[in-house]
């Protein structure tokens, strides 16, 4: 922890960045904090504790400005800074990147590959809760699963909070917005949520992180990131891309190999 | 007791399908009544929501067809449908979607007997599955309304 | 007011009673790890220890999604039906707490102001609120410094206090004494428990009048540019406020029919006050911040003399970055 203080204070003294995004102490949990002076690095904590994906901050205009910017990137916001650099949201050269190891050393990434060769390296941050949900429902017949998620998610009270915590939901008009036709219904009920869900996931496709920040944002405590767990899975799977790598015009759903293979076309 | 006559909706292609469809009918074989088709330029224009607003109004099963691979119009229109429709089953299976009642095939503008027999087949299986009544309930939040007030948990506290 | 004393195996009786009767009962129960409002079919189901619901009871009058009227089209004549006030369920909302009973007056207060909106009045009429006084808090209550409390009866027609082996049961109006009357040999005689023994102790975290005082300059404070950073902009504190009164309206239509349905807004979304034009009075996160604190604190006060705020502190609970209310309200 102190060396990461240390280093935010002299990026910040340098000017070499003019914010730090990182994380404080909150009420029950660590939260965001935006650091612009190298005497409030010392409120700087990062632990296991610190699984907010805090790359959702890269793209708030408002917040950024043209400053540069260090952040200290958990696991799954260092492959969410990746997507971003792809869909070219953010600037590298704007960016400096920090994170924690398992070993508590802080690195600081000079280049995408060494990301990379992070991610493939360090372990992935368990989520055992999830591999639990995942297994039963995998078990469950096609009616059961329905039950399933038509109870959870009529209970969604269209917040999208899931969204606003989401580091590849920048769009500045989402579809759900979109009226004209009015695409998906934007009030909350059974189906409508469902139309909400459905969209929210297939969006993800390719992009998203596996971070689940979008289900820890839901106030009602919905699964509902392992909607977009499952895209995913569905990706890796069908595609064979690589939610690691960052390569450049690599996108699920814009690109198209003439030997994808799929078995329930007639 | 009369038997359950599924509705069917079909997405198809103006080039492959949609001239496919024409030719089955123009070569009088006869196929089941109960399609609808909607034509589309491309089935890369075949976004996702269509199939969820048909099954929401009232569908019973879906058919998407299009041209087969290397032969769009549009070169890769089919490519890239074929990449949005292998994760939007996918996705759906996993939410308990009945992905049985929706039938992708390539249909060419010279099969004729193909989209009589991918029609035929549809509303077969998809009278074996009965209508499609869970996913429009959903759809209702007028009766959820009327049963909860508050949200939509009474669906898992009465049972 | 009329004290009496009942058992909780009595309120159980009761309310099995109640929705014998046919009444609609909405109470906390249990939802994986958490405690929520849902619609009880027996007693059994209900939570009564849990600290705090995560959406408020606001939905009995003011439901997340509710029909204002229908609408058909034929031959170019166009048939308008209202909502139909009937046909509400006689709804009893039991195991709120007091700041939950104390936030039908905020959120009246806005649905009374110079348009008196029937449906609002229509559910809430045919509802009955019997709250549960308070005997645990956390540190995101601070319902005591917007001059309520534990044992607030504004807003109850009956409030249960759980004391030794039992409850102190106040019925408090007319409705109260009423749904009492669904089976009154379920309430024994008060025995003279003192109420404010078995209360919470909750101090206060902050001086409300102060706050008040300050936000009336505070328009143009880089405070609001400060406090926000972190918010992400979505509609989680303003969906489970028992007092955020925001709707949007949308139109459910199909072909020549349809209906048109009041929705749940929040001043969080960046397309809250949006203008056609493109707009926004409200552009960035700030303002949109600062309207949040203002109009509960400042604007709703001066003008309809009632606080937007009842301390619940949900927002804080539900917010995925900790904004922290009373932590934010304290440090202006
Ligand atoms: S969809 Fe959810 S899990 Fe995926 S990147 Fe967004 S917040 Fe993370
Ligand atoms: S955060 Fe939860 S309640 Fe809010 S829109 Fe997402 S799933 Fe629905
Ligand atoms: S503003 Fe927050 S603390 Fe105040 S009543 Fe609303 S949810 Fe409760
Ligand atoms: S304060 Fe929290 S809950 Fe409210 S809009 Fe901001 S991020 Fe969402």
């Amino acid at each position: 922890m102190e060396e990461l203080r240390k280093k935010a204070a002299e990026l910040l003294q340098s000017g070499e960045v003019q914010m730090v995004i990182g994380y404080e102490e909150g009420t029950r949990h660590p939260r965001p904090c935006f650091i612009s002076s190298a005497d409030d690095a010392a409120k700087l904590i990062y632990d296991d504790r610190c699984t907010g994906n805090l790359a959702v901050y890269l793209t708030h205009k408002e917040l950024i400005g043209g400053q540069k910017i260090a952040i200290t990137a958990s696991y799954f916001a260092l492959r969410s800074i990746l997507r971003l650099l792809t869909e070219h949201q953010i600037q590298l050269d704007k960016l400096v990147v920090l994170t924690v190891s398992a070993e508590k050393e802080v690195i600081q990434f000079a280049t995408t590959d060494d990301i990379t060769a992070y991610l493939q390296t360090a372990p992935v941050p368990a989520r055992e809760d999830d591999k639990a949900l995942i297994e039963k429902l995998n078990a469950m017949s096609p009616a059961e699963r329905w039950e399933f998620w038509s109870a959870e998610l009529s209970k969604c009270f269209k917040c999208y909070a899931c969204r606003a915590a989401c580091p590849m939901c920048y769009c500045t008009k989402c579809i759900v917005e979109e009226n004209r036709p009015q695409w998906i219904q934007p009030w909350a009920s059974t189906l409508a949520n469902i139309e909400w869900h459905i969209n929210r996931a297939m969006h993800m496709t390719g992009r998203c992180a596996d971070c689940g920040a979008c289900g820890a944002a839901c106030p009602l405590g919905l699964p509902i990131h392992l909607l977009s767990h499952q895209i995913v899975q569905e990706v890796t799977d069908n595609f064979a891309l690589d939610v690691n790598q960052a390569v450049s015009g690599d996108n699920a759903l814009s690109t198209f190999k003439p030997e994808d293979k799929e078995n329930f076309i007639r | 007791m009369s038997e359950f006559e599924p509705k069917i909706v079909a997405f198809v292609c103006n080039w492959c399908t949609y001239a496919g469809a024409d030719l089955t009918g123009t070569s009088r074989i006869k196929y089941a009544s109960n399609v609808k088709i909607v034509r589309f330029p491309c089935t890369g224009r075949i976004d996702f929501m269509l199939l969820l607003k048909a099954f929401a109004e009232g569908a019973d099963g879906i058919i998407v067809s299009g041209c087969h691979p290397n032969d769009c119009h549009y070169t890769s229109g089919n490519f890239h449908a074929r990449r949005r429709w292998v994760i939007f089953r996918g996705l759906l299976n996993f939410m308990g979607i009945d992905v049985n009642r929706i039938q992708f095939s390539w249909v060419s503008a010279a099969e004729g007997a193909k989209w009589a027999d991918v029609v035929n087949s549809t509303v077969t299986a998809v009278r074996e599955l009965g209508p499609y009544t869970q996913y429009r309930k959903a759809a209702d939040y007028l009766a959820q309304q009327d049963q909860s007030i508050i949200d939509g948990q009474e669906a898992m506290i009465i049972k | 007011m009329e004290k009496r004393f009942i058992t909780q195996a009595s309120i159980n009786r009761w309310l099995t009673k109640i929705v014998n009767d046919g009444k609609h009962l909405y109470a906390p129960v249990k939802k994986g790890d958490r405690v929520d409002f849902g619609r009880a079919t027996s007693a059994d189901d209900i939570v009564f220890d849990h600290i705090q619901t995560t959406q408020s009871a606001k939905s009995v009058a003011f439901p997340r999604t509710d029909v204002l009227f229908s609408y058909e089209k034929e031959k170019g004549k166009v048939q308008l039906e209202n909502a139909d006030l009937t046909a509400y369920p006689e709804t009893v909302v039991f195991g709120l707490h007091p700041c939950d009973a104390a936030g039908f007056n905020p959120l009246g207060a806005i649905f009374n102001w110079d348009y008196k909106d029937e449906i609002y009045n229509a559910r809430l009429q045919r509802t009955v609120v019997v709250t549960l006084a308070c005997t645990k808090a956390d540190e995101y209550c601070f319902c005591t410094s917007v001059n309520g409390g534990p044992g607030n009866t504004a807003g109850s027609d009956i409030q249960l206090t759980p004391v030794k082996d039992g409850f102190l049961a106040e019925i408090l109006t007319e409705k109260g004494e009423a749904l009492m009357k669904a089976d009154e040999a379920a309430f024994e005689a008060d025995r003279g428990d003192v109420k404010e023994e078995f209360l919470v102790k909750l101090p206060e975290k902050f001086d409300v009048k102060a706050v008040q005082e300050k936000l009336q300059t505070a328009f143009e404070s880089p405070i609001w540019k400060a406090q926000s950073q972190r918010c992400i902009g979505c509609g989680a504190c303003a969906y489970v406020c028992p007092t955020c009164a925001c709707f949007d309206i949308q139109e459910d239509a199909h072909g020549t029919k349809g209906k048109r349905l009041r929705c749940w807004d929040s001043c969080g979304f960046a397309l809250f006050t949006l203008h056609t034009s493109g707009h926004n009075p409200r552009q960035t996160q700030a303002q949109r911040w600062r309207q949040r604190l203002l109009h509960k604190f400042s604007y709703m006060p001066d003008r309809l003399s009632v606080r937007g705020c009842t301390g619940c502190g949900r927002c804080s609970r539900a917010c995925p970055v900790d904004m922290n209310l009373s932590e934010h309200l304290s440090s202006i």
